[in-house]
Parts: structure tokens; C-alpha cells; sequence
């Protein structure tokens, strides 16, 4: 088990302060609220938005590699670059978009810590402008399917409890006491979790700030639920986005070599006909 | 261009507690409400003044909320 933060994939909000607009760096809000980007942004960001670009709009499925070449070769971004994330909710999306370009085989993404929330409380400068950038050819890798988790997967991890099951929702959402974050849609018909997962919302990563806790509190924080990097480890959620992010503290803060997003999660589980739901 | 007044509170809507996050950009006062746990942003908008902004994502937000069902565990 490798425990031990990868260097690079956090940058702090002076970090992109100062090299935001450098030659070979591209910075991407990447937001929950698709409209957060038109009320102020990073200057010289550029804005994906998740439902219409980071996925494919015909299938359920995450974004197909030629729309992804589509997209960053459109924002200037070749397989070179240093491709910057950051957007609201403590980055929920960002950290999606993030295991979508690992996915891909890029190289060098990286996370800006705290956030759209972080830049904000710092007072930091914000533009309203589109910026455009030149087009850049980009080539899409083999997709890594090691760091997805498909529905067969998950149900061989609960019959032969081969790998632990992180379920990184609302302690409401958990217990089934709720069906979705509050305010938002229900996409599912059962409320529950996968039997035998392990409840670690998503928040304890992060602290108030918005950034990641250290090493050794998410080593606390996962050990407590017997989560050590042993063993295979399956993220999931409601949309795969919150276990985005989980698994990216997890592989890249914790070093675990075997970390899976669901990201059918809890809009699939708990829609399947038959399916084992536990509850509380 | 600098964000001014900048102020992030929490309070309870329609039961729920909430976060609600407001600053100024320009001549324009952004206003986003999250709930506080999972932490989401769900309702925004933007106004002339703070309390219009404010007024109209609290409105969208207290409709929102009311919609989500609470079931017996």
C-alpha cells in the first residue's frame, strides 16, 4: 500500500493567482451550478459545463473521447498542457472532471484547493469576460478502466465482499431518510445504501476553508472505518460526482492503489429492480 | 474586477439549514444558497441590491426545499 500524497495534484489559490494565464496552463471552472462561471470566474479560465460537455448527452455514460478532443482542443488545451480545476461545492465537479481526464491518460491535472468557495472568501480578482483561446489538437488515450466501477463490479463486491464499499453521501441520504440532497431532484425510487458499505460523506475531507485535510487526517478519517488502501476500495454516490472527489483524496491525497468511482452510484442502485438495499 | 461585500451565513429555510453566500461584482449582487449538508448549491440569483438578490434565491430555495420528502427510517 502506497500512503503518501502525490506530489502536484493540489495547487493553492496564490499558485494560479500567479500563473493563471502562464503559457502551457489552462485553468477550468468546472461547477455544480452551471451558471456560476457567468458570475465571475478566474480571469483566463475557461468554463466546462458538466451536462452538456463532460458527458455524453445521448447514453448515460461519461464524456466520449472524441467530444473530450472536441473540447479541450476548442479551449487551447493539447496533451501537454497543465490543465488546472477548480468550481463550487468544495469541487465536487472539478474532482469529476479531474477522473474523467485520468480516465484519458492526461498527464498533468491538478486540483485548485478550495475552490471556487476559497477564491471567493479571499477576494480574489473575478472576470465576467469569455475568454477564447487558440486551438490545440488533443488525442485521447486508451480509456484506464481501472478507476471505474461498473454496476457488475459493485454487486461481485457485495456478494464476495472482495472490496469495500464507500458511500460518500449525506448521513440522511445514507439512511434513506432522504432521496437527494435537499432542494434537489430525486433520481432514484429506493432510499438506502449498498449492503455492507461504509458511510464517509464526502465533507470530511475538506476543511471549513474548503481545502483538503492533510495525510494523516484522511488516514485517520478512512482507518477509522477500516478503510486502509488493503484492500479495493469502490467510491459511489448519487451521480458519481461527490465520489469524484472521494476518490480523488483516496488515490491521489491517501496513495491507494486501488480506488474505483462508481459513478452509476445511488441514481442506478437504487433504481434496479431486485436490488439488495440496506437499511439504516 | 474584485468581489465586494463578500458574507456567507447559515440559516434555516423550510426547515433545512442552508448556507447562503452573497457578494457584489460590478454593479450586480450575486446570491447562491447551498444546503449545508451535503453542501450543494441549489438556488441562486442576482439582483440590484442584497436584499433583492438575497429575497429572490430564498424564494427559489424555500419553493426547492419544500419539495424534498423526509421518509421514516
Amino acid at each position: 500500500m502506497a500512503t503518501n500524497t502525490l506530489p502536484g495534484v493540489l495547487v493553492t489559490t496564490d499558485w494560479v493567482a500567479q500563473h493563471a494565464t502562464d503559457a502551457g496552463v489552462r485553468v477550468v471552472e468546472v461547477d455544480v451550478d452551471t451558471t456560476a462561471y457567468d458570475q465571475g470566474h478566474v480571469p483566463g479560465s475557461a468554463g466546462w459545463n458538466w451536462t452538456t460537455e463532460l458527458c455524453d448527452t445521448l447514453v448515460r455514460d461519461i464524456v466520449p473521447a472524441k467530444k473530450l478532443e472536441e473540447l479541450l482542443g476548442k479551449n487551447g488545451i493539447d496533451n501537454k498542457t497543465t490543465i488546472v480545476l477548480y468550481g463550487d461545492n468544495n469541487n465536487w465537479f472539478a474532482a469529476w472532471a479531474f477522473w474523467q481526464l485520468k480516465i484519458y491518460g492526461h498527464d498533468d491535472v491538478r486540483i485548485m484547493d478550495g475552490g471556487r468557495k476559497k477564491w471567493l472568501a479571499e477576494g480574489r480578482d473575478l472576470s465576467t469576460d469569455k475568454t477564447s483561446f487558440p486551438a490545440a489538437t488533443y488525442k485521447a488515450g486508451t480509456p484506464d478502466l481501472s478507476l471505474r466501477a461498473f454496476l457488475p463490479e459493485v454487486q461481485q463486491a457485495v456478494a464476495g465482499k472482495k472490496a469495500a464499499l464507500v458511500d460518500v453521501r449525506s448521513p440522511q441520504e445514507f439512511t434513506g431518510e432522504i432521496l437527494a440532497p435537499p432542494g434537489l431532484p430525486e433520481t432514484c425510487q429506493r432510499g438506502g445504501h449498498i449492503p455492507g458499505a461504509k458511510s464517509i460523506p464526502w465533507g470530511k475531507n475538506c476543511n471549513e476553508d474548503g481545502t483538503f485535510k492533510t495525510f494523516d487526517e484522511l488516514k485517520a478519517l478512512y482507518a477509522e472505518k477500516g478503510i486502509t488502501g488493503d484492500q479495493p476500495v469502490i467510491a459511489y454516490c448519487r451521480i458519481g460526482e461527490r465520489s469524484s472527489l472521494t476518490w480523488f483524496a483516496m488515490k491521489y491525497l491517501l496513495g491507494f492503489d486501488n480506488v474505483k468511482n462508481y459513478d452509476g452510484s445511488w441514481t442506478e442502485w437504487g433504481n434496479l429492480v431486485g436490488a439488495a438495499v440496506e437499511k439504516p | 474586477m474584485k468581489p465586494e461585500e463578500y458574507s456567507r451565513r447559515q440559516e434555516e429555510l423550510a426547515g433545512w439549514a442552508v448556507t447562503i453566500e452573497t457578494y457584489k461584482l460590478g454593479d450586480v449582487y450575486h446570491c447562491t444558497i447551498a444546503n449545508v449538508d451535503p453542501g450543494a448549491r441549489f438556488a441562486r440569483a442576482d439582483g440590484a441590491t442584497r436584499l433583492e438578490a438575497e429575497g429572490r434565491a430564498v424564494e427559489k430555495a424555500t419553493r426547492y426545499l419544500a419539495q424534498t420528502r423526509k421518509f421514516p427510517v
